[in-house]
């Protein structure tokens, strides 16, 4: 295959990038999409491997390792609870970012690759590598650290180190310092030892941002590394002047940081002040004391939320977190559709960061068949909220908070919310009086029309299940 | 053991209503009373004896017998003297008393040793709403209200063009939008009428506006609210421009339906005879405060009476003449009390005078009388502070195409357009031309980037991100001509690192790209209507 035919490949495979990600905009066009990204995939692939750059003797190795990961990826793929998609993905960006300091560190030592590059040209280079491991490392440690907080292998509280914008700094500075080293080197073994410090606080780097992220930003960061991994495959294809890899890496980056974006905007909060972590310490203690919750939460029992339910015209359902720990998604779609074979309106209404990944609450939902047309987005339905007889927050807490709204001095002020207590009943869903991630006492549970019912989500509603059968 | 809630024949004359309905039954039984009910209560409000005695209840012929019996009684309008004669010492009655108006009842029921809750006295504090009968009565009366005044009235209330001629619609004035206000606002204009509305209360206007109103302002300046949400006493120039604009109304409307009402004092005379005479033959003025003397001067109590062509309706008993519905409704205000003072389900009441709402109810307490209650706390803030929290969620999002939420600042705008110059002018400055090339392509993907993204929609999400996810693998083509590029052999290159490190991203991308993709199908696959 000749290097033109290869270049119209990865044109051909670009479109197809595009395609599959404009799929994405409707449920009905997505899968087409999926396929659109998959035989971009393939075309890109296999115009690389019978491209001029690769010799025959490469063909053994590749599809060995092809196969091993392949293996790997698609047992992953089969075996993953939707519940644990955020994990998963976390887990995926780290590969990427893992795969990209490879690229960048073989890509150094391998004399052929400079090859006669000269001057600028060769400066342009060796920057190239050094900003494509630097973000490959971010995203790597970012991504392990991210997964290891949301599969609750790590404590998601924010852990926050004296000084830690200082640190930043500090590790920002001595990043620059050895990339200027790094450039003026003359030798492979020279510009070695710069390379690995630099990755190394690289690493750390990545560790310390996501550990001192608290849990509820968790969509903010999950998206912001995915982010990172676009850019670490366009930083390689600078390094390898590979339009495709720059291109496809443009698109990723781009679409994780607009997610990242509307994460953002829907906790009303600002980018650089969830990255700069720490979110849900600080404000705990001092609303604790400031606004202590005078009243009482009146409980509620799975029969009477039956009761309620079957007198109900129009039920909104707002799954957050706790269902999707509960593994309740199932039967909430039970009761859903007994309810709606009564003739009961069910909505379910979606706030942008339920969950711990942009999205989340939708794949369980349609992993439980609920159909994506009575699911809704917060901005669709919170005015319908007053003509609702019953909104049920199953494992939600911080996304229902009326203080959004009502209390200036919430640290949760101004962020979009739910508006729940509008509904004439409100039932909370909960295992105990917990706050939620970001520690802010809820007023919902003590409004007149709130009820909390109180116990582990899937049992709960698994007994709300019989007592509407009886 | 159980205590005994008996429910009694209603005995006031025109009265309909009854103070349980089989429904609610059921549900004190639950609570873990027994429910006695006179016979022969519910048949005015279409409740059989064998209604109630399917529903739990037992079902007793001799009121007498019933009064002296039970420990707690249920009823609707207040008890007539005998009837406080038969009742047992130290029971408990509820019902509708009216303290202020019947000193003299209070004081036989508290000779009686009886513990007495008011419903009439429920506090007007959102906890309390549930038990709120007057609320629920006064939704009945203006309801009633505009059926009476369709009656009466003899022409259709919604407009039409019919081939025997064009129909203008009614126009219909409530004055006093509260609860009864704000029911017959809703019922006129589901009938098709036009409706205007006037309260002391500028707040209402809303309100108003929601049930399908027009509010009619006054234009002085006072406010009209008075403790715990009810309307108070106007000064002389706030009722002098209060008339003139009754009176522009009077000559303008079909039918008036007055609700003014002030607590604890005579309603207040707002339609003159001057007013009456203005209105248009037929016309029709229902006057809900006729018991307390009417906001009509002419209004007669009780009666429909035809004045200057004009219907006057000052029937008092309009919840009444709607029995059934009203009947369930105070049952239900009734079970909500009992819930309330009932707390552990175990059919025996706590007159709990340390709760609030309890305290307020309750008027007498075992022979005691404790009327009026210590005043309530303020219920409804002041407007000005309760406009606020109104105000404070953001204004409409964008969403689509170009959708980031407000526009830069101009200053903003300024330094990032600066700054994207310097940025470009240093990289054509310096950079080689392969690197702008590349650049080039870079921005523009971006950019295709940014337009494609903002029009997934939010529920494919996560799909988006693993799917773009799988697409990042594209870093393999990186590694992949790593492996064996078509190079002589160069002295130093060290084959065997480079080899390895290759084949091991490889494997780590393809992980990526096979279960992105795959997880990606899986998970789309869910997404159906």
């Amino acid at each position: 295959m000749s290097a033109t035919l290869v270049t119209v490949s990865y044109v051909g495979a670009t479109i197809l990038f595009i395609l599959s990600l404009g799929g994405l905009s409707h449920p009905e066009t997505s899968r087409r999409g999926n396929t659109y990204g998959i035989i971009g995939m393939v075309i890109a692939v296999l115009a690389t491997v019978f491209g001029p750059r690769v010799t025959t003797e490469g063909y053994p190795w590749i599809i060995l390792a092809m196969l091993v990961g392949a293996t790997i990826g698609l047992y992953a793929a089969r075996i993953v609870k939707m519940t644990q998609m955020p994990e998963l993905v976390a887990l995926m960006h780290s590969l990427v970012g893992l795969a990209a300091v490879l690229i960048g560190f073989t890509n150094y030592i391998d004399p052929a690759a400079a090859g006669a590059l000269e001057g600028a040209e060769k400066t342009i280079h060796e920057l190239e590598i050094y900003i494509g491991v630097l973000i490959g490392a971010v995203t790597f440690s970012g991504s392990v650290i991210a997964f290891g907080k949301l599969s609750a292998k790590i404590s998601g509280k924010p852990v926050l180190l004296p000084a830690r914008h200082w640190l930043n700094l500090a590790g920002l500075l001595v990043v620059i310092w050895f990339g200027w080293q790094f450039i003026n080197t003359h030798s492979v073994s020279e510009g070695m030892l710069p390379l690995i410090v630099m990755t190394v606080v690289a690493l750390a780097f990545g560790v310390h941002m996501v550990m001192a992220i608290g849990g509820a930003d968790m969509p903010v960061v999950v998206s912001m590394l995915n982010s990172y991994s676009g850019w670490a495959a366009a930083a390689t294809g600078f390094m390898l002047s590979n339009d495709l890899l720059i291109v496809t890496g443009a698109l990723v980056g781009s679409s994780g940081a607009i997610l990242s974006y509307i994460m953002c905007r829907a906790m009303n909060r600002h980018f650089v002040a969830v990255i700069a972590g720490g979110f849900g310490t600080g404000g705990s203690a001092q609303t604790a004391a400031g606004q202590q919750q005078a009243g009482e939460v009146s409980p509620i029992l799975a029969p009477e939320t039956a009761e309620l339910l079957r007198e109900a015209k129009n039920v909104i359902i707002v799954p957050g977190y706790g269902m999707a720990v509960a593994q309740a998604q199932h039967t909430v779609y039970e009761i859903t559709q007994h309810l709606r074979e009564m003739g009961i309106n069910v909505r379910f209404g979606i706030h942008p960061v339920a969950g711990r990944m942009p999205g989340h609450m939708n794949v369980l939902l349609a992993e439980a068949k609920v159909p994506y047309d009575i699911v809704f987005e917060m901005d669709e339905l919170n005015e319908d909220f007053p003509n609702t007889d019953v909104a049920i927050v199953i494992g939600a807490n911080d996304i229902v908070n009326p203080a959004a709204q009502e209390d200036p001095t919430s640290p949760i002020a101004g962020m979009p919310v739910l508006e729940v207590w509008k509904a004439k009943t409100s039932i909370v869903m909960k295992r105990s009086m917990a706050s939620g991630y970001a520690g802010v006492d809820n007023p919902l549970f003590y409004k007149e029309n709130n009820r909390m019912l109180f116990g582990d989500a899937k049992k709960t509603l698994e007994e709300v299940m019989v007592a509407l059968m009886a | 053991m159980a205590q005994v809630i008996a429910v009694p024949k209603e005995t006031a004359a025109e009265e309909r209503r009854v103070a349980t309905v089989p429904e609610v039954v059921e549900k004190l039984i639950k609570l873990g009373f027994s429910v006695v009910v006179q016979s022969g209560a519910g048949e005015a409000a279409n409740f059989s004896d064998d209604a109630y005695r399917a529903a739990g209840a037992e079902i007793a012929d001799n009121a007498a017998k019933l009064w002296s019996t039970s420990d707690i009684i249920f009823k609707v309008r207040g008890p007539s003297a005998e009837e406080v004669g038969l009742m047992r010492e130290g029971g408990t009655l509820v019902s509708f008393i009216w303290p202020a108006q019947n000193p003299e009842l209070l004081k036989q029921l508290a000779a009686k040793k009886a513990t007495v809750l008011a419903m009439d006295s429920v506090p007007r504090v959102s906890r309390a709403q549930k038990l709120d009968a007057l609320s629920s009565m006064a939704n009945i009366a203006g309801y009633r209200a505009v059926i009476e005044a369709a009656h009466q009235f003899g022409r259709f209330f919604t407009g039409q063009i019919t081939a025997a001629g064009k129909v203008p619609p009614a126009k219909v004035f409530v004055i006093g939008a509260g609860v009864a206000g704000l029911a017959a606002i809703g019922t006129a204009s589901g009938l098709g009428a036009i409706v205007r509305a006037n309260d002391t209360r500028p707040e209402v206007a809303d309100q108003v506006k929601s049930m399908g109103g027009e509010f009619v302002m006054v234009e002085y300046e006072e406010e009209g609210t008075g403790v715990g949400g009810y309307a108070k006493v106007m000064s002389e120039g706030f009722l002098k421009a209060q008339a003139e604009v009754f009176a522009k109304q009077a000559r303008d409307v079909d039918i008036i339906i007055t609700t003014a009402l002030i607590p604890g004092k005579p309603a207040p005379k707002l339609i003159t005879a001057e007013m009456v005479k203005s209105m248009r033959a037929g016309s029709v003025i229902v006057d809900l405060a006729a018991e307390q003397g009417g906001n009509c001067e002419l209004t007669v109590p009780h009666q429909v009476t035809v004045k200057h062509g004009v219907t006057l309706i000052g029937y008092t008993d309009l919840p009444s003449r709607l029995a059934r519905q009203s009947s369930t409704l105070y049952a239900n205000n009734l079970l909500r009390l009992t819930e309330e003072l009932c707390k552990t389900k175990d059919g025996a009441i706590n007159v709990n005078m340390e709760d609030e709402v309890i305290r307020g109810t309750t008027v007498a307490k075992e022979g005691n009388v404790t009327w009026p209650p210590p005043a309530p706390k303020l219920s409804a803030a002041p407007p000005a502070a309760r406009a606020k929290p109104a105000a404070a969620p953001p204004a409409a999002k964008g969403h689509g195409h170009g959708g980031a939420g407000a526009p830069m600042s101009v200053r903003a705008t300024a330094i990032f357009l600066l700054g994207g110059a310097l940025l470009f002018w240093f990289i054509g400055a310096y950079a080689p031309p392969a690197f702008l090339a590349h650049f080039t392509v870079f921005v523009l993907a971006c950019f295709v980037g940014y337009m494609v993204i903002w029009n997934v929609t939010p529920a494919l999400h996560t799909p988006l991100m693993s799917v773009t996810n799988a697409i990042s693998s594209i870093i393999a083509v990186g590694a992949l001509v790593q492996v064996a590029p078509p190079i002589s052999e160069t002295a130093g290159r060290p084959e065997a690192w480079i080899l390895g490190l290759a084949l091991l991203s490889i494997a780590l991308v393809a992980i990526n790209m096979f279960g992105g993709f795959a997880v990606t199908r899986r998970m789309l696959g869910m997404f159906r209507k």
